[in-house]
């Protein structure tokens, strides 16, 4: 995995609440067998014309906006389907980092299994952090892991939780089987007990 | 010891490893394996070399592709799907998993194949790589939805890397007046508690509402969890559960049912345990609901009217004009008077043989609206062989609906089932998201009666009125 450490880019503002993972990825492009070549269909429906021309006003089709690496977005972001394809269109848009005031569960663990770091904040602070991202391309902002900070593009510092295990997985770009792996005989003593009192399993 | 919950008690039992800072490596007991979010899993492993752990605890079914047209067997069309199961059926057989391909009877949905087959048993974990995974939950097993990389994870080492939910008790108090189902129960929830109400727990649902249901009602409730943002849905097992899990093929027989039942017996909440949420709704107070929006909490009664989005606060008053735009709606329009293009009985929320029955027992005897396009796409080939001989399809058939093959049809459209732009549907599915039927198609998520109703009469219908 890509390691995730400092990163200072251009922020898109969405505002809209409950972007599911149908909107992020429509299921017609869920059937690749690749994980890669998704960022082309990333907001579809909301990017493209039927036609595939694209839909000026949407945000990400407009020019300040075409090298987004950030997202600021509306509660709930990524609520719906387990498909890893969101995350996976996400990344291969380029946006490496989202933020927003709740994120679905499966979405936001699927982010940190692919280098994406989502950050939780108050809906005060996202408020701020949206304004900013409005500014377009003058609105660069500098998401530190390690600092665990945002910095937006006029310099305020905003503090932001991690996890620490997935903090250290993420700056390491550690793959979780290999982690696992090494754990292998807890599961080996876990599984002989298992099957001795739950012998039906 | 201190008293614990449903979800605490299956935990503990599962935690295979802890780490300080709380991270566990959770035994996962059934791995359900479907073909979109697995190829890149299995792939995974073979450039890595990493063999499945358990194969003998991994079930793979093809559902989400595949076509439900009668005429299936000639193969499938699309060329991606085609490939899609293709690579599942040359991974089940490459990797030694259990497999139900498109030619088995036994085919189906996987959240139905699961249980019907006995694999999913009380106090179990369950995980696949598909958010309704939520539907065990209603035998007592903690079951949930996982990503591609946690599926090649399960698939590698049996365990997945979790950290505890928090505790979330639902409760219904009760008994549901005659028209009101399950399916109204867990979308009156969802309009409750929001989308992100569940987020960061685990529901149990309890009370006399929840108990009285049958096995399809529970799984149709644990079903929509996901919907509401929770991790799992649990309803502790009981004698319904035992008898519904009770000769299915993969369920322990003779001495070994006795030890297990004894063990399951032990799977409920103690008395005293703390939930750190909790949420009571009276049953007497559930009304057949209908959704306008394209969110699952956009919710109403059947009798409502479509609402104004300066009636909500946030980000949603943007949302819900989006939702209402979308849906081609007016606020002020009475649910009643909204006109329907298209009825889709089916899915891994509503495709069991109780759902067909209540479908046959309002449309029996009756005609389908003249131009409507209805169809009833069973859950599994097994669901459709009992409802064959119940005569339940034929009642289908003399209605004027499509009667199909097994599979997720339309409830996602990744198959040749889908909505066209503008087209309105009443669903029993589980989705209203944008696009989610179809491009610019329209959802109204409804119970099986409901939308058997609105098969006959071409409009949204409270069932109430056909009783």
């Amino acid at each position: 995995m890509e390691k995730f450490q400092k990163l200072t880019g251009i922020a898109a503002p969405m505002p809209l609440v409950n972007i599911d993972t149908d909107m992020i990825i429509p299921k017609v492009f869920l059937k690749s067998i690749q994980r890669t070549g998704f960022g082309v269909n990333l907001f579809d429906e909301m990017r493209y014309n039927r036609d595939g021309t694209e839909i000026e006003d949407f945000v990400l089709n407009k020019p300040q906006y075409r090298n987004t690496e950030i997202l600021v977005a509306g509660d709930n972001f990524g609520c719906g389907s387990s498909r890893e394809h969101a995350p996976w269109a996400i990344a291969d848009f380029g946006i490496k980092c989202v933020v927003s005031t709740s994120f679905a569960d499966i979405f936001f663990n699927n982010c940190f299994k692919n280098g994406i770091l989502p950050i939780v904040l108050p809906q005060e602070t996202v408020d701020l952090l949206m304004s900013d991202a409005e500014k377009g391309e003058n609105a660069r902002m500098t998401v530190d892991l390690e600092a665990q900070e945002i910095t937006t593009s006029d310099g305020e510092v905003i503090k932001f939780d991690v996890d620490p295990h997935r903090k250290h997985c993420l700056l390491e770009g550690l793959d979780d089987i290999g982690q696992t792996m090494q754990k292998e005989a807890s599961i080996d003593a876990f599984e002989a007990t298992a099957n001795a009192s739950r012998p039906w399993v | 010891m201190s008293p614990k919950t449903l979800y605490d008690k299956i935990w503990d039992a599962h935690v295979a490893h802890e780490a300080e800072d709380g991270t566990c490596l959770l035994y996962i007991d059934r791995h359900l394996v479907h073909e979109v979010t697995s190829p890149q899993a299995f792939e995974g492993l073979r450039m890595t070399g990493r063999k499945v752990r358990a194969p003998e605890k991994t079930i793979a079914v093809p559902d989400h592709n595949v076509p439900t047209t009668l005429d299936r067997a000639k193969g499938i069309e699309n060329k991606e799907s085609r490939i899609q199961v293709e690579a599942l059926d040359k991974n089940a057989k490459e990797f030694g998993v259990h497999y139900y391909p498109v030619s088995d009877v036994r085919q189906g949905i996987v959240h139905i194949v699961g249980p019907e087959q006995g694999w999913t048993l009380p106090g179990m974990t369950v995980v696949c790589g598909d958010s309704h995974t939520a539907t065990h939950g209603a035998f007592g097993a903690l079951a949930h939805g996982i990503g591609t990389s946690e599926v090649e994870h399960v698939l590698a080492t049996q365990t997945l890397i979790q950290k505890k939910s928090k505790n979330m008790k639902v409760e219904i108090t009760g008994k549901l007046n005659p028209g009101v189902t399950a399916k109204d129960i867990t979308l009156a929830v969802i309009g409750e508690t929001g989308t992100a109400g569940g987020t960061g727990y685990v529901i149990e649902y309890t009370g006399e509402a929840i108990r009285s249901l049958s096995m399809e009602g529970r799984m149709t409730v644990c079903n929509m969890a996901i919907e509401g943002g929770a991790r799992a849905g649990l309803i502790a097992p009981d004698e319904t559960t035992f008898n519904y899990v009770k000769g299915r093929p993969h369920a322990p027989k003779g001495g070994q049912f006795e030890q297990a039942l004894e063990y399951w017996k032990t799977l409920f909440t103690d008395e005293g345990a703390v939930f750190d949420k909790t949420i009571t709704l009276k049953g007497e107070d559930i009304q057949p609901v209908v959704t306008w929006g394209t969110s699952p909490e956009d919710v109403l009664p059947i009798t409502g009217v479509v609402p104004n989005p300066e009636d909500f606060e946030g980000g949603k008053v943007e949302a819900a004009r989006r939702s209402i735009e979308y849906m081609g709606l007016t606020p002020g329009q009475k649910l009643t008077d909204i006109e329907i293009d298209t009825v889709f009985i089916g899915s891994c929320t509503n495709g069991r043989i109780e759902d067909f029955r209540a479908v046959a027992e309002v449309v029996k005897g009756k005609k389908i609206k003249d131009g409507m396009r209805a169809m009833i796409v069973p859950g599994s080939g097994l669901v459709r062989a009992q409802a064959e001989e119940e005569g339940l399809a034929d009642i289908f058939k003399e209605a004027g609906f499509e009667w199909r093959l097994a599979g997720c049809s339309m409830c996602l459209a990744m198959n040749p089932d889908q909505l066209s732009e503008g087209e309105r549907c009443a669903a029993t599915s589980n989705r209203n998201f944008e696009g989610r039927q179809g491009y610019k198609g329209r959802t109204h998520l409804v119970s099986p009666a409901m939308a058997a109703a609105a098969a006959l009469t071409g409009k949204l219908t409270d069932i109430r009125d056909l009783l």
